[in-house]
């Protein structure tokens, strides 16, 4: 499954957790479930490695404001491609002044890359082999936006 | 009228090549059917019953006549050489084929036309009252923040998969044409007490499985917030709609589950949210300019009452009718706007051949500066006509058969597609448009019948409107048979109001003798001036379940 950043397939640099599965050594970067940030929050955040949160697809991106600062990627899911919810998810997280990695992740596919880029997303796991081919065939596809350059100043 | 400018013409170009991408990977297999099928739907091409089927924007129902000119020719050219006018003022080709949609889509884009958000869960195409710029009781033309919102929500990249499709209609007007209490958002303009205009907010209207009437979650919203308001509705929807069931997931279920109260303090919150960002300004340029595109045009000084028009309405009882009821007040003097019937006894209601477009369009070039609206009640409108020349208009609509007097009577009947070509419909909805025409096809007596609006749907998605029908007729079926469930009391303008079922539905044999009786009723029960409506609002559904269920 390639992982796209910036237009290009990188390797995934980190670990996502189970629910179960035991924390490795501090120097691992991690991600885990919004479940298991909110019940393991304080030894997360006390790591030195960064950490990441894989947010659950309907979960509000309120509770976690104050850890934006803290978290190096925040994972959001796209169950079919056609549940739309991440989208306004990325959105809110972006507002609310996160500035790490943000990875779409699930269901994501050619049709869909541009959106995700024009809501915050910077990061893109495709299950397409070509993955780096389909960026360059989305992002060619357009060149003009109605939001926000056209109606808002 | 809006033109494109630059911009607009460059994203559509961008689009049109993106679906014949789109298209040549379907049909090279590199895209499944079930991954194409929202690419093509955001194009609205649909698969039906028998073939594919084209819906084309005609935002907020306002065409030019070289439009409606381009139409004719892809209707001739790629389909069966007639179109569809929908109750969404949009225009449906029924028998397209997939290998010619990007000629078709490209055919289209030259006079600045496309299928784009017709269909997909996405922010529809934006209605509005048929009348608007020209209507007599309007504060300002509605085509104007249309058109703004037509452009805000094209590709909005977050709003482009909600969890079910979304309905924009907006009004200038006193007096609904819109029908903004049946869609998921309802826009009015309204004045606050230092007279600056504004808009009333409706959310959560809409037919269906549930119908619902929208509620009122802002009483005066000033319209520079319009765009960040609308987003943050749109936010707490695409978050909170349910998407486990496609009969609930329509924004009214949501507003009917947390309550309007409730809903218009989750869209505060994201819209204090959204001012606190930076808000959604608009560009002042940018209104600058759609505004002098919709400015009113330069009328000709005209007559107010032409005495050529005086007195052919004395010589001619059949053209004095026809102004009387197909022709309304238009805020110049000396003007009128003339409703072309598309309900022409016999024909299915809002079907156009590629002939009669083009007449029409000669029509608007020659009598209304080139302008044509389509109506939601799925007729035509010529909005710029002088008096001087009803006449001349009316003998022209008559040479194609759209000057029948009926607007707004029992036989300007709103129909959906239904069996003949809809894929989800369990019965026919035209052929009983055509046979109660057939049956109250005496004018005479469909006039002193008065105002009646009977709506008929195929099916429980209820695209004919049935539930807002004085009269509405659900086409069910009954162990493979035909039957039409009656609700009575409907209505879809200033007091909109849901139709109560009148009893048990009845077979497709007996509904014309059905209607018939209840009509006769009306006539032998109603108090002097009484509309239908007004009748059946002051005694209920009782003694029309009587006459409809009288053994015969
Ligand atoms: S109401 Fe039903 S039958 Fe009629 S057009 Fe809609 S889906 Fe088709």
């Amino acid at each position: 499954m390639p992982l796209l950043k910036g237009g290009h397939a990188v390797a995934d640099a980190w670990v996502h957790l189970d629910d179960a599965e035991p924390l490795p050594p501090d120097g691992v970067a991690v991600t885990v479930s919004g479940e298991r940030w909110e019940r393991e929050r304080a030894v997360l955040l006390a790591r030195a490695a960064p950490v990441g949160v894989r947010l659950g697809n309907g979960a509000p991106v309120e509770p976690l404001a104050a850890d934006l600062p803290r978290l190096g990627l925040i994972a959001l899911h796209f169950p079919k491609f056609s549940d739309g919810r991440a989208y306004s998810q990325a959105r809110r997280l972006r507002r609310a002044g996160y500035r790490g990695e943000l990875r779409a992740t699930g269901n994501v596919l050619q049709d869909q890359l541009l959106l995700m880029a024009r809501v915050g997303f910077d990061a893109f796991q495709m299950a397409a082999s070509d993955a780096e081919r389909r960026w360059q065939a989305a992002v060619g596809a357009y060149a003009h936006f109605y939001q926000p350059r056209r109606t808002v100043a | 009228m809006y033109r494109y400018d630059e911009f607009d013409r460059a994203f559509l170009a961008e689009r049109t090549a993106q679906f014949r991408d789109q298209v040549a990977r379907r049909l090279a297999g590199d895209l499944s059917e079930d991954e194409f099928k929202p690419l093509r739907l955001m194009n609205g091409l649909y698969l039906q019953l028998h073939a594919y089927m084209l819906r084309i924007a005609v935002p907020y129902g306002t065409l030019s006549s070289v439009q409606m000119r381009r139409l004719a020719d892809v209707a001739e050219r790629w389909d069966r050489g007639y179109g569809h006018f929908t109750t969404r003022q949009n225009i449906q080709l029924n028998w397209i084929r997939l290998e010619d949609a990007p000629d078709i889509m490209a055919a289209l884009a030259e006079v600045e036309m496309h299928g784009i958000q017709t269909s997909g869960n996405c922010i529809r195409n934006v209605t509005a009252d048929q009348y608007a710029g020209v209507a007599a009781d309007e504060i300002e033309d509605p085509r104007i923040w249309a058109e703004i919102l037509r452009q805000w929500s094209t590709n909005h990249p977050e709003f482009s998969f909600l969890p079910r499709k979304f309905k924009i209609a907006v009004t200038g007007a006193e007096f609904d044409r819109a029908a903004i209490r049946v869609h998921d958002i309802g826009l009015r303009m309204r004045r606050d007490p230092g007279g600056a205009a504004g808009f009333e907010v409706v959310v959560g209207g809409g037919l269906g499985r549930t119908p619902l009437v929208g509620r009122t979650i802002r009483d005066f919203l000033p319209k520079d917030d319009l765009l960040g308001y609308l987003e943050a509705v749109m936010r707490v929807y695409n978050a909170l709609g349910r998407r486990d069931n496609l009969y609930k997931s329509r924004i009214k279920i949501l507003v009917h589950d947390v309550g309007a109260e409730e809903m218009g303090r989750l869209v505060d919150a994201e819209f204090r949210a959204i001012q606190a960002d930076g808000g959604v300004a608009l560009d002042p340029d940018l209104v600058r300019r759609i505004q002098d595109h919709f400015a009113p045009p330069a009328y000709a000084s005209a007559p107010a009452d032409p005495d050529a028009v005086r007195a052919l309405e004395r010589a001619d009882p059949a053209f004095a009718r026809w102004v009387a009821t197909n022709t309304a007040a238009h805020r110049e003097p000396g003007h009128a706007i003339v409703n072309l019937s598309l309900k022409p006894h016999g024909r299915p209601p809002g079907d156009a051949t590629a002939a009669e477009m083009r007449a029409v369009a000669d029509m608007a070039e020659r009598w209304s500066l080139g302008e044509i609206r389509v109506a939601h009640e799925q007729n035509l409108v010529l909005p710029h006509v002088r008096r001087a020349d009803l006449p001349a208009v009316w003998r022209a609509a008559q040479e194609i058969g759209f000057a029948t007097p009926n607007i707004g009577l029992l036989t300007d009947i709103i129909a959906c597609p239904g069996l003949d070509y809809c894929a989800l419909a369990t019965a026919r909805s035209i052929p009983v448009a055509e046979r109660l025409a057939d049956r109250f096809r005496d004018l005479d007596r469909l006039h002193a019948i008065g105002p009646f609006r009977i709506n008929i749907s195929g099916c429980i998605n209820a695209c004919g409107h049935h539930h807002v029908g004085h009269v509405g007729l659900l086409g069910v079926d009954k162990n493979g048979e035909e039957f039409y469930q009656i609700t009575l009391g409907g209505n879809s303008d200033n007091d909109t109001a849901i139709g109560r079922i009148v009893g048990p539905a009845v077979s497709s044999a007996e509904v014309v003798d059905a209607i018939e009786r209840l009509v006769e009723t009306y006539v032998a029960i109603r108090e002097e001036g009484e509309t239908f409506l007004e009748t059946c609002r002051r005694v209920g559904n009782g003694p029309f379940k009587e006459s409809i269920y009288a053994a015969a």
